[in-house]
């Protein structure tokens, strides 16, 4: 059931989408019960601290995970439902951005077959067309083709490395890119490098973005949209602007706090919201975020609560939402 | 004024590479009062890590140091190992990136923590444990007493980040070094940590050092800040000073850098351009000419040196700095 901002026909639309991991005999609750959509040219942001399954929730949608229960929609048609040839056509559509850039860079392989690799799997037999589209998308990241297609990853900075998977991302021409934390490995300078270039090759590859991050400041940064989660479920969703001046969930609040401010008169906040997350494994009843939440009460803790709109394309789960 | 605790004197490291040399910290002067904070700010590989592992005197094998560190009357470059090894864990602590690098995975959170503090202290064992319990409630650790028995690869990164951070005060040290240690971490439990070491140093009336790439984690919790760049100190001042007059473009341009929940979404970054130079072909010049919008003239003939104008405390590398009051070019 989709009831989130009424808009025309969503690139992609997930709906009620449940994940969960075997640990032993114990389960993990990564993702329970997550409805979203994203419309053809819009960046959502995904916020939520580690752990709380975000790269769980686009690993699913990538139908790299397959979920237990919901479905993920991608221009109209059922990905949950499809398997063998007719996925992998469909994944030429999708792809992924990891966080760790230099870990998901095979060192024994040049740089360039890494970048080809997604082409030859798609089953593009002319060598002269894979060059072609090899140099294409590396000169467009900012590097130069032959300089790096013949050298290995460990030559390369963390920050260079991340230009190589996303040039290795574009080249099948893929209409929607999952960004998983692409750049909290990075430092700051080359942090702003890489968003820049995310943004330039959304523009100019006419690309939809799932953004995931656990900064705030990152995720505003280049999103439209933004959704909290946390403990496998959204908190909140709005348009990024609304989401940063008048957040609706305890939770999201409790996020912006904790953002250091680059200015030494702003006194950080003393200790936002004590303790960490509880465990995926047995989920708190009721709202998952009463046992960190200042405002919980008796009903939080009987009564799941709905993602509801409090303003509008404004949409949070809390039964006492901030004004 | 009283002497420093901590006196950093000409220190540079170099270690050897098969591309030649590699100078990571490059003739740095830096001194830090009993009780106060300093933020060590830079990117990747300026030489943060290899700056306070030089006081540490914890440096690869093959590296050289060169320089005095003094630390509470002693020069401890020159100290030999037994007494260091006193030193280090009691007086000088440490808290690294990794809780990992600091804490044993077959050793249960218990044994180190009470290990760590027998060593050091005269203390029996009931002693001990009563003190690590302590210590453990004090960092933030729910039924601290059930954790003694746990292993580290039982606890979350900010949990175990808590526990090295016991570890390291468990013997009331005059100096803690903090190597990015909430870098790993989210953002909530970052304020948190960062929360705890802030109180932890009032109460003990402790000096400490925070390294991080990220001004925004220095800005409200550091008496001065030294900013990095190629293993030199390009900018030092108190740390409001600095924030409201930076003197280096490139002090500047880490700070514009930094997404601002201010600023409306797609508003393009003003990165900074390329990358600081390869540390084993230093440059004649200013290292941060190749990126600097100031650049110019002899820029990248000669290396600027640390001065200050307009206020003592406050020191710059820079021939053109910027914010200055009219008239004064270095
Ligand atoms: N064991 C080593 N052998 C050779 N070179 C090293 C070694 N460790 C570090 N370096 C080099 O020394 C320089 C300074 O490194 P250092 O680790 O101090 O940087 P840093 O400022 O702490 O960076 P980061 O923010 O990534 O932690 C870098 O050029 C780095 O590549
Ligand atoms: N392969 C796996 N097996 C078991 N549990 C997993 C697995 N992958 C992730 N989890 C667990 O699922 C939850 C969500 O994880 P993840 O989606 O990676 O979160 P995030 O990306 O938000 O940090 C966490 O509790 C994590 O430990
Ligand atoms: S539902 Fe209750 S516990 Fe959950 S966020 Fe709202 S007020 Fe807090
Ligand atoms: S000395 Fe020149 S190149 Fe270096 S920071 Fe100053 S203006 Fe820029
Ligand atoms: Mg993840
Ligand atoms: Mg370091």
């Amino acid at each position: 059931m989709m009831q989130l901002a009424a808009r025309p026909a969503p690139l992609l639309n997930v709906d009620n989408l449940v994940v969960e991991y075997g640990l032993g005999s114990k389960i993990v609750h990564a993702v329970s019960g997550v409805s979203l959509e994203v419309a053809r040219g819009e960046t959502l942001g995904l916020v939520g601290e580690s752990g709380c399954g975000k790269s769980t929730l686009g690993r699913a949608v990538l139908q790299l995970r397959r979920a237990k229960s919901g479905r993920v929609m991608f221009d109209g048609e059922d990905l949950t439902a499809m398997e063998g040839e007719a996925l992998r056509r469909m994944r030429r559509r999708v792809q992924l951005i990891f966080q760790d850039p230099i870990a998901s860079l095979n060192p024994r392989r040049r740089i360039g077959d890494i970048v080809a690799e997604p082409l030859i799997i798609a089953g593009i037999k002319d060598a002269a067309e894979r060059k072609r589209r090899v140099h294409e998308v590396l000169s467009a990241v900012g590097l130069d083709p032959d300089l790096v297609a013949g050298r290995l990853p460990h030559e390369f900075s963390g920050g260079q490395c991340q230009r190589i998977c996303i040039a290795r991302s574009l080249v099948l021409n893929p209409e929607f890119i999952v960004c998983d934390e692409p750049v909290s490995a990075l430092d700051v300078s080359i942090r702003a490098q890489i968003l820049n270039l995310l943004e330039e090759m959304k523009a100019r590859f006419g690309l939809t973005l799932l953004f995931i991050a656990h900064d705030l400041a990152v995720v505003k940064a280049v999103s439209d949209r933004v959704a909290v989660m946390y403990l496998g479920r959204l908190c909140e969703v709005a348009p990024s602007e609304q989401l940063f001046a008048r957040p609706a969930h305890p939770y999201t609040a409790l996020l912006l706090q904790a953002i250091p401010v680059p200015d030494p008169d702003v006194r950080p906040v003393e200790s936002v919201a004590a303790g960490e997350p509880p465990s995926p494994i047995a989920p708190p009843s009721g709202c998952r975020f009463r046992t960190r939440c200042p405002r919980a009460d008796q009903r939080c803790s009987g009564e799941i609560p709905e993602l509801r709109q409090v303003a509008p394309g404004q949409f949070a789960a809390c039964h006492h939402p901030l004004a | 004024m009283t002497a420093p605790l901590l006196t950093i004197e000409d220190v540079a490291v170099e270690l050897p590479t098969p591309r030649g040399n590699l100078r990571a910290v490059d003739h740095v002067d830096l001194s830090l009062q009993a009780g106060r904070t300093l933020g060590i700010v830079g990117e990747s590989g300026c030489g943060k890590t290899m700056l306070s592992r030089a006081v540490l005197q914890l440096l690869p094998k093959k590296a050289k140091l060169t320089g005095r560190v003094m630390f509470d009357g002693e020069d401890l470059v020159r100290l030999e190992a037994e007494s260091l090894r006193r030193l280090r864990g009691r007086d000088l602590a440490v808290v690294f990136q990794d809780p990992m690098t600091s804490l044993n995975p077959v050793l249960t959170i218990g044994t180190q923590l009470m290990e760590t503090i027998q060593e050091h202290l005269e203390l029996d064992a009931p002693a001990a444990k009563a003190r690590s319990i302590e210590l453990l409630a004090a960092v933030g650790i729910p039924a601290p007493e059930q954790r003694l028995a746990q292993y580290p690869h039982q606890c979350s990164g900010g949990m175990r980040q808590r526990i090295a951070i016991a570890i390291a005060l468990s013997c009331e040290p005059k100096l803690l070094i903090a190597d990015e240690p909430t870098t790993a971490l989210d953002v909530t439990i970052q304020a948190q940590i960062l929360d705890l070491l802030a109180r932890e140093q009032r109460r003990r009336h402790m000096a400490m050092i925070i390294i991080t790439h990220d001004l925004g984690v220095v800005a409200g919790r550091a008496d001065e800040v030294a900013v990095m760049y190629a293993g030199r100190v390009v900018e030092r001042a108190p740390t409001q000073a600095l924030f409201k007059r930076m003197h280096m473009p490139y002090t500047e341009a880490l700070l514009a850098a930094i997404p601002k929940l201010e600023t409306a979404p797609h508003t393009p970054l003003p990165a900074i351009s390329g990358r600081p130079p390869d540390p084993t072909r230093p440059l004649k010049g200013c290292s941060f000419a190749p990126r600097c919008n100031y650049a110019g003239g002899r820029c990248h003939e000669a290396k600027p040196v640390l001065t200050s104008a307009e206020m003592a405390e406050h020191l710059y590398a820079c021939f053109h700095p910027i914010r200055m009051t009219e008239g004064i070019e270095a």
